[in-house]
């Protein structure tokens, strides 16, 4: 078991992959937490179509791609922020707007300038497509995103909980608020390549989802949700060697198993209760 | 003492006028009633008074205490409704507007959560997550937060909508207490006009067309009181 387990980590694109993947995991385990609770799950989805987008005119102008895609989607983040604040347009509304035109501009984009991407990874993820750089890109910002929600989780718990308490009370929600998409915005992209951007959000969404299952206090949830979220990444990227199946295919229907596990343990025991 | 005075008030509520030139003071140990029909401009003013919306004219001044040492008890949402937190950490919350910028908890915060907890006598549901609590529960909950951020003035949106009658008399119970032994003055928002009267000892009413504020006594003596509660309502304070 060892042996095979240092066979599969020999290789240096999987040794990669697993550093990424591990950060990604945790990261968007702990952002989930607050997206889920304050119902913007789809944000994570409507994120991960405008990194593909911002991926394609990169691909086409020749950019290196995180360069290009960590400010565009940071921005389209703050946008979406905005319009859901005035509430001119529904978040929904506003997300489904920003996914379908993102990817028809990627499309047309790529389409024009005749560069020619392997759309499928970009889609669906590959444990390939990671390079030296975006391993790099990757620990410098999962990092950040770590130390600063260390440092603000309870006010993050405080804003998430009830707005307009912390509001009264002095908390700058708005920070706050953009701290989490903006911590958001580079979860998806640094975990774009690896998941691809029809699969990422999963990866915010699934490991909360779950621990809410069971847990009981948010401290709880948010722990748990990493802890899913790692060894379900780890468990797939493993699986997916040994059974050759796409990694993030694999890594989603794994949360979505541990999902259904917890969600008929939670059933029980409220029964029981 | 006064503590808050709002001098001929207007704001606006989506660019269209709430209420204008709105004049009312609270004093030390009031017990204040905001009552009025829906649309009248109540929520507005109390994200005035929280500071949480702009006013267009007039003036808010406080005394005695800073805006952001409102105890604020504010209408439940949605989210809240499956939110996996337990008691300890919601109450515990209503302490980082002591912090400044330091991050975490103290001491004393966590002496002063726990002091309110056992206040609101909820010591035995510490652990227990806040979604699976009763309304009554949480409210109790939400008002031991409230507690922590203030020593001396709440102010509470609606605290007893939904809530059964008896849940809701003992509310108004906890309450009072607090006004006249614990001497924190009350500003409450309702639509439950008798109690708003058996409990305060000033009432604001608000309405589309201008509005009364003055002693319980005195309004209840106006057409306006007369009106909404029916004609059939005997004061037995």
């Amino acid at each position: 078991m060892v042996n095979e387990l240092i066979e599969v980590f020999g290789y240096s694109f999987m040794q990669r992959a697993l550093i990424v993947g591990i950060l990604v995991s945790l990261c968007a385990a702990v952002l989930g937490t607050s997206l889920v609770l304050k119902r913007y799950s789809m944000i994570g989805d409507g994120l991960s179509h405008v990194s593909y987008g911002a991926f394609a005119i990169a691909a086409a102008a020749g950019i290196a791609p995180l360069y290009f895609a960590i400010p565009v989607v940071i921005v389209a983040a703050f946008l979406l922020l905005r319009i859901t604040a005035n509430g001119k347009i529904n978040g929904d509304s506003a997300i489904a707007i920003l996914s379908s035109s993102s990817l028809a501009i990627g499309m047309i984009v790529l389409s024009v300038s005749g560069v020619s991407i392997d759309i499928n990874s970009y889609m669906f993820g590959s444990v390939l497509a990671l390079t030296e750089n975006d391993v790099l890109v990757s620990v410098i910002c999962s990092s950040a995103v770590c130390v600063l929600y260390f440092f603000f989780y309870h006010r993050i718990f405080a804003v998430t909980f009830d707005e307009s308490f912390s509001g009264a009370t002095g908390i700058h929600t708005g920070i706050y608020n953009t701290l989490i998409s903006v911590l958001t915005a580079v979860t998806i992209v640094i975990g774009m390549k690896l998941m691809g951007a029809l699969l990422i959000s999963s990866l915010m969404i699934f490991p909360s989802l779950t621990s809410m299952r069971i847990c009981r206090s948010f401290r709880s949830v948010a722990i748990c949700s990493a802890a899913i979220s790692v060894l379900c990444f780890v468990s797939g990227l493993i699986l997916s060697y040994y059974i050759d199946i796409p990694t993030g295919s694999g890594i989603v229907v794994l949360n979505l198993i541990v999902f259904l596990i917890f969600a008929l343990i939670g059933r029980i025991r409220r029964i029981n209760e | 003492m006064k503590l808050i005075e709002c001098d001929k008030l207007c704001m606006k509520y989506e660019g269209v006028s709430a209420f204008e030139d709105l004049s009312f003071t609270v004093d030390e140990g009031d017990f204040l009633c905001i009552v009025g029909e829906n649309g009248s401009g109540k929520s507005t003013l109390i994200k005035g008074l929280l500071g949480l919306k702009q006013y267009s004219s007039g003036s808010i001044t406080f005394s005695g205490v800073k805006q952001k040492e409102i105890g604020y008890l504010p209408q439940q949402t949605v989210a809240q409704k499956d939110f996996p937190a337990t008691v300890g950490e919601v109450v515990i919350s209503g302490c980082l507007n002591r912090n400044g910028i330091f991050p975490f908890y103290t001491k004393e915060n966590k002496e002063r959560a726990a002091s309110e907890i056992k206040k609101m006598k909820i010591e035995n549901i510490v652990k227990k997550s806040y979604r699976n609590l009763s309304g009554g529960q949480q409210q109790r909950v939400l008002l031991a937060r409230a507690l922590c951020a203030t020593e001396k003035l709440l102010l509470l949106d609606e605290p007893v909508s939904g809530l059964d009658p008896l849940v809701t008399s003992e509310m108004y119970e906890v309450i009072s207490d607090l006004n006249e032994k614990s001497k924190v003055t009350v500003i409450m928002v309702t639509h439950d006009i008798h109690n708003a009267v058996h409990y305060s000892n000033k009432i604001l009413h608000m309405s589309g067309n201008g509005y009364f504020f003055g002693a319980t006594e005195d309004y209840m003596k106006t057409d306006i009181f007369r009106a909404m509660s029916g004609g059939c309502f005997h004061h037995g304070k």
